[in-house]
């Protein structure tokens, strides 16, 4: 029985650095994160402070130094490949800053993806993908291809992707970036209602009216964690 | 593996690029085509000359009276050599190894009738031994035997084509009834099939030697010896002939060297050197088929490399979303296995195609026949295309598993 403020995401001094030729680029330099389950929090920094690193890190697509992490009480240190595709494929979910959607499949062939990854029948998955596009208001769009698409509804579809799986984590890099002001407020609330339903959510930004909308600013400078602001 | 989802991706990818895909194919498809039509007319070409063997024994030897063409121990070119019965006898003892030996006459083509009919036929004296030698096979009644032989028996063994010309209309039962050879009656007791291609060995007769000598030709004189030389290999058969050639050149005194002297025919060395040919023939063909099949392969890899650049954003997604590498790898390797396959399969079907073709519309020629890609051929042929669509993709698939999601997510 886990207990109510249980971390869901426990980051203990972590380091990181970039070998490129000869040169080494330490690029987190000890850095300390907790976040709750059911928080929505949100990061900031300049680009080359270590935010995108820190984000690949938490979404096990890339490995650090040295430091401890771990996700939902699980040790994430140095995992062959196959098994950090099934963690992220059972805990986590992406949004892009540019989508990254699968251009030659249709929206719902999209949404479907993971649970494709989880062995699941065709039928079956895409069954639930029609579910979750209804509930992104985009059943009528099911078999559109991304390029017939506007900005805000990629986007909306690539959400669904990431709930599909049903993750603990959401991870979302930048995820207005290529929209207009307008979608991107649409998109904030998407996020928060996500958020209500206790899945916790961590979004790197550099706008400040988006960090706004989460509950908790970090900001990162120069790789270390500077400040943290409940807002 | 085989889910309406990989092959939908597999199709939608094609389609993006089709020329290229067509173009890469069509290496493969060449090669393949390339091969399997080598290959056929290879073997119709060795089906053709194989079929000049047939009718006499593949491990035979003639050994045929000639004229000396050299000078030895003082005697002239030009002496004419005659061989007889203690000649037989002396190889029949003296040569070890040989299965069936016979000597014969050569009378030429006689006047032959049967009642009212009347025909000119190739007229055969030999051993009985001659019918294994000529793989005659018997439709009715027997070949020449010893007793026919030891007691001067006039009995023939007549053609399927004489049988024909001379047993007409009503009168069809050639079986021990009397043809007239040359102004004798002989008695008919076998009617044989030749399988040789020549027309002319079907209007033969043929009756015992000794018979021959006394009736027709001079006592004692026989033109030619031939005998088949059992299960000896290639190289005791020619041992075989050597000893021939040495008892023969003292016997009668000419150079062993003389080839015209006497002149001897060793099917054995015919039927080796054939073999040889076609088995170079084979090789060749197939070292220029496996090349052109590489040259495809290559292209084909080189394709997919390419593909896997392009694909290397979707690749990192998919590994975001939980594909693991072997996932990744059987994405890669499964399209370059189709493209190869089904390109390789057309070549395939073409090639074969126009095998059939030819096969169907060529007029029979002496040396080509049946230009046929047997079923093994075909087998062979479909397990090379997917093994070498299996390594053109396999490199390019190992690239793409190693694809690191961050780098590939990174936006430009």
């Amino acid at each position: 029985m886990k207990p109510v403020n249980f971390f869901m995401i426990n980051i203990k001094n972590i380091h990181k650095s970039y070998v490129t030729g000869h040169s080494k680029l330490h690029v987190l330099k000890g850095i300390d994160l907790d976040i709750h389950a059911g928080e929505m929090v949100s990061v900031m920094g300049a680009s080359g402070s270590g935010k995108s690193t820190l984000l690949n890190i938490l979404g096990i697509l890339d490995n650090y130094d040295s430091g401890e992490y771990m996700l939902d009480g699980i040790p994430i240190r140095k995992l062959n490949e196959r098994k950090a595709a099934a963690l992220r494929n059972k805990l986590l979910g992406f949004v892009f800053q540019s989508f990254n959607l699968i251009s030659f499949k249709n929206a719902m062939e999209n949404v479907a993806l993971p649970l494709y990854y989880q062995k699941v029948s065709r039928k079956k998955r895409n069954l639930i993908a029609m579910e979750y596009l209804e509930r992104m208001g985009l059943k009528e769009w099911a078999h559109h291809l991304p390029n017939e698409l506007s900005g805000g509804q990629n986007q909306r579809i690539a959400i669904a992707r990431a709930l599909i799986s049903k993750p603990k984590v959401i991870l979302a890099d930048e995820p207005t970036g290529a929209l207009d002001s307008v979608t991107s407020l649409e998109m904030m609330d998407i996020l928060q209602d996500i958020n209500r339903t206790g899945i916790t959510m961590v979004i790197v930004t550099h706008e400040h009216d988006i960090a706004m909308r989460t509950q908790k600013t970090i900001r990162i400078t120069d790789g270390m964690i500077t400040e943290i602001l409940k807002n | 593996m085989f889910e309406l989802d990989k092959w939908q991706e597999i199709f939608s990818t094609v389609q993006k690029n089709k020329l290229r895909t067509f173009l890469t194919g069509f290496s493969v498809a060449w090669g393949i085509f390339m091969l399997v039509v080598l290959l056929g007319s290879g073997k119709g070409l060795q089906n053709g000359v194989a079929e000049q063997f047939k009718g006499s024994a593949t491990n035979g030897v003639w050994i045929t009276s000639g004229i000396t063409s050299m000078k030895y121990k003082g005697l002239k070119t030009g002496r004419t050599i005659k061989f007889t019965n203690e000649d037989y006898n002396a190889l029949n003892t003296s040569i070890k190894g040989h299965d069936h030996i016979s000597s014969r006459l050569f009378l030429g083509n006689n006047l032959t009738s049967y009642k009212n009919q009347y025909g000119s036929f190739f007229i055969s004296p030999c051993h009985p031994d001659y019918g294994y030698i000529k793989e005659v096979e018997m439709l009715q009644g027997r070949f020449v035997n010893n007793i026919d032989i030891r007691d001067f028996r006039k009995v023939a063994v007549i053609g399927e084509k004489v049988k024909a010309a001379l047993f007409k209309g009503s009168d069809t039962i050639a079986m021990g009834k009397y043809i007239t050879v040359n102004g004798v009656l002989f008695k008919v007791v076998g009617v044989f099939r030749d399988f040789s291609r020549n027309d002319n060995e079907q209007r033969r007769i043929y009756i015992p030697v000794s018979t021959a000598q006394r009736i027709f030709d001079g006592d004692n004189v026989i033109q030619q010896i031939a005998f088949t030389t059992g299960t000896a290999t290639p190289e005791q058969a020619n041992a075989m002939v050597e000893n021939t050639k040495s008892l023969l050149s003292r016997r009668h005194t000419y150079d062993i060297k003389d080839e015209r002297a006497v002149e001897i025919w060793n099917k054995n060395e015919d039927v080796k050197r054939f073999n040889a040919l076609f088995s170079g023939i084979r090789l060749f063909i197939w070292i220029i088929g496996i090349g052109t099949i590489i040259a495809g392969v290559v292209g084909v890899s080189n394709i997919m490399m390419i593909v896997v650049k392009e694909r290397t954003k979707e690749i990192g997604v998919r590994k975001a979303l939980g594909a693991t590498p072997d996932s990744i790898i059987g994405l890669i390797l499964q399209e370059a296995i189709v493209i190869t396959g089904f390109s390789g399969y057309i070549g395939l079907v073409l090639g074969i195609g126009l095998l059939q073709l030819v096969s169907s519309k060529m007029p029979a020629s002496d040396f080509f026949k049946n230009p046929e890609a047997d079923f093994s051929i075909a087998m062979g042929a479909t397990i090379l295309l997917i093994v070498a669509g299996a390594i053109a993709g396999l490199v390019p698939a190992m690239k793409a598993s190693k694809v690191r999601p961050v780098e590939a997510l990174r936006d430009e």
